[in-house]
């Protein structure tokens, strides 16, 4: 069929009679079909297969390695929110993605906004803060152990030679969680930074010379009429981005705490993953995916539907 | 309303000498434009007496008062630009009121949401708003102020960039280029505007562009500037028919002024060409100088008796008028253009034809560009007896 369509280039598509327009249609829309499907079959394949297959799972009892596997209905869902645990998780996920993206989305704009209000060393600040993007989580959570160690970590040194209290950072059950989001906040600052210093520089200067005419009386208010409205889109995609990056916080709940003291860290993907890799309930793990999966669509519908009417002003 | 005055201006970027000792004073009330090719330093001129540039030396004075120590804000004038610069997340209404609002309300009364709970605040937005309805209806736009820049064509938002100029009653305003990027028609239409405008307020405007055009029909007086130097300030009129530098004769007008190599004589008159035109020069004689007359000021003539001739090397014809392109002589220099009046005769490419030059004096300038005098030889005689 598709050797059919396309024996006869489009150049050759002359005005017909029309007995034979509704022909022609047919045809246009059948290669039209047949120029799709290599992109749909893909899509479908690559992208939207496997969250029907992990929505699938969670209806079994499936087991990693096992050989049969059965249908349970919604089995899976009704034991999971019946489980402290997984509402401990996902309340520790939200305090953290609450802490993390307010933390890092202001603090990321902060430094855009200074880095670019100076005059030098601009590259030398861009590349510092975006050091801890370009390292590998891993590796550099194992740093902070380091820098944490309640007997010789740094911080604690530091915080004896200024006559405070040591703490235990990370088995506190009552800090464990705050450390770990400042962990967070310092990791995604700098990719915040970029994509805020991106918004910056492509604001037009003439903007800034009109608000400096109509008579801003401070830097605050410049940074009220032009910076911040300029930066909507950027700022939307930045919130969205960190709010689905700090769900997926796992690295360093896996390297620092496991999820402890006493579940105080334990979070949505760190659940799924024990569930799943080390007690091979692959279906109740798959049952947190789908719970992981709407709250990131969630927020992607929410900015699509809502947000960027009103952050593009066309 | 105010004069301004600047007082030695110049302006370096870097090594880059931008602006050379520029002054110009400007009278209250006057329509003043700044006319030069691209890069000559209009821009940072205008941008100086601004304040959203600094100059390196030379004072701005507006009113009688030196503003150089004063940030933008507080030199009272307001500016339109090029681009419109307009607030894109804002209405037009809002965009108008934002000069308005940034002066008469205090911090806390330009709050989101809060600010109108603060105690005035309602009154003075209630005012700022009728005062922006009546700027939107002087323009023309009090249709348009509920929606944004981005729905708006090229004239409407150049409207509105000037109602955000002249809702406040500025001192001055200051205008750089703001009809460049309209479609021509409409460009025509907004200077008819512009300059009515300025009537009306009665306001100084500081006007640039680098359309000489704009420049000779808008202005009350024209600064031509060429590579950050003022060369002559003027009437339109003066510096079309007086020009003092060749460099401004052949910036001014449309078509292009004529010049050709001419040497001075013995007895004052000048060779040019094969020809010798009786005038007598203000020049030493055996000096090279440019002789240089309008299409206008010249006659398409019988080849015998004119002071120029040769043949007719392109004619357009724009209806009221006809242009005739004269190669003279054999140099490669661009041929003449004669101005005439449709008069039934049709002049054929090839044709031989003369030019004749005695209705009117031509201009002289000499090696540096400057005018020479030039008198007639008939005043000469007169004068020897
Ligand atoms: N910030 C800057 N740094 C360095 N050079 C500059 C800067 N701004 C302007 N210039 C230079 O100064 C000269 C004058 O610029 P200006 O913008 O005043 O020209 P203009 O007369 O307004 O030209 P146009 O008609 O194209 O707008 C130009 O040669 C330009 O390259
Ligand atoms: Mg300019």
């Amino acid at each position: 069929m598709v050797d059919h369509v396309l024996d006869r280039p489009l150049a050759e598509a002359k005005p017909v009679p029309a007995t034979l327009g509704r022909w022609v249609q047919l045809r246009q829309a059948m290669a039209a079909y047949a120029l799709c499907t290599p992109a749909v079959v893909l899509m479908i394949a690559l992208l939207v297969g496997p969250i029907l297959a992990v929505m699938a799972l969670s209806l079994t009892d499936y087991q990693l390695g096992a050989k049969s596997l059965a249908f349970i209905g919604l089995e899976n869902y009704v034991e999971m929110f019946g489980e402290r645990v997984f509402w401990i998780s996902l309340t520790n996920t939200m305090i953290y993605v609450a802490l993390v993206v307010p933390g890092s989305v202001l603090l990321g704009l902060g430094v855009a906004l200074l880095i670019e209000a100076g005059d030098s060393g601009k590259t030398f600040y861009r590349a510092v803060f975006f050091l801890p993007v370009m390292a590998t989580l891993i590796a550099m959570a194992i740093v902070w152990e380091f820098m944490l160690h309640p007997q010789f970590g740094l911080v604690n040194l530091l915080l004896k030679l200024v006559g405070m209290t040591p703490q235990n950072w990370l088995t506190d059950g009552d800090l464990a969680l705050y450390v770990l989001a400042t962990i967070g906040i310092w990791q995604a600052v700098g990719f915040n930074m970029v994509l805020f210093l991106a918004g910056i520089v492509s604001i037009p200067r003439f903007l800034y010379d009109a608000a400096e005419m109509d008579g801003v009386p401070s830097a605050w208010e410049r940074f009220r009429l032009v910076t911040w409205p300029m930066l909507g889109p950027v700022t939307l995609f930045v919130v969205v981005i960190t709010s689905i990056r700090s769900f997926q916080v796992f690295d360093t709940v896996h390297v620092l705490t496991k999820g402890g003291p006493n579940k105080a860290t334990e979070v949505l993907l760190y659940t799924m993953y024990a569930e799943g890799f080390e007690f091979f309930r692959s279906g109740y793990a798959a049952a947190i995916t789908v719970v992981f999966l709407a709250f990131v669509l969630l927020l992607t519908v929410v900015k699509t539907q809502l947000i960027d009417k009103k952050v593009h002003y066309q | 309303m105010a004069g301004i005055d600047i007082d030695g201006i110049t302006k370096n970027f870097g090594r880059t000498e931008v602006l050379r000792r520029v002054d110009l004073d400007i009278r209250a009330g006057e329509f003043m434009t700044l006319v030069g090719p691209s890069g000559c330093g209009k821009s940072t001129l205008l941008r100086i007496v601004a304040g959203l540039e600094l100059q390196s030396s030379g004072s701005v004075r507006i009113a009688d008062t030196p503003v150089d120590s004063l940030r933008p804000r507080d030199r009272d004038l307001a500016m339109v630009f090029q681009s419109y610069a307009l607030y894109p997340h804002l209405t037009v209404g809002e965009n108008i009121a934002v000069p308005l609002r940034m002066r008469q309300l205090k911090g806390h009364q330009r709050w989101p949401y809060l600010g109108a709970l603060m105690p005035g605040a309602r009154d003075i937005e209630r005012a700022i708003a009728a005062e922006v309805g009546s700027v939107a209806d002087m323009l023309d736009i009090g249709h348009l102020l509920a929606r944004k820049p981005g729905q708006l064509s090229g004239g409407q938002r150049q409207r509105v960039a000037l109602g955000r100029a002249m809702v406040r009653h500025p001192k001055a305003f200051l205008m750089d280029e703001p009809l460049s990027n309209l479609d021509a028609k409409l460009r025509v239409h907004m200077r008819a505007e512009i300059a009515q405008l300025h009537r009306r307020l009665g306001t100084t405007f500081i006007y640039v562009t680098h359309d000489q055009s704009e420049a000779m029909t808008m202005s009350d007086r024209i600064a031509v500037m060429m590579d950050g130097a003022i060369l002559q300030v003027a009437a339109p009129d003066t510096v079309y028919n007086d020009p003092t530098d060749i460099r401004v004769a052949e910036f001014i007008g449309s078509p292009k002024i004529n010049v050709l190599p001419a040497m001075v004589r013995a007895d004052g008159s000048l060779a040019v060409e094969d020809s010798i035109i009786a005038v007598e020069a203000g020049a030493a004689p055996g000096e090279p100088v440019t002789l240089a007359f309008r299409p206008e000021h010249a006659l398409l003539a019988d080849p015998e008796q004119a002071a120029l001739r040769g043949r007719i090397a392109h004619v357009e014809n724009l209806g009221s008028d006809i242009l005739v392109h004269v190669r003279v002589g054999e140099s490669g220099q661009p041929p003449l253009v004669v101005r005439t009046a449709p008069n039934g005769h049709r002049h054929e490419i090839g044709e031989k034809t003369g030019i004749d030059l005695s209705s009117r004096l031509p201009l002289l300038f000499g090696r540096d560009g400057k005018r020479i005098g030039v008198a007639s030889a008939r005043q000469r005689e007169a004068a020897h007896g």
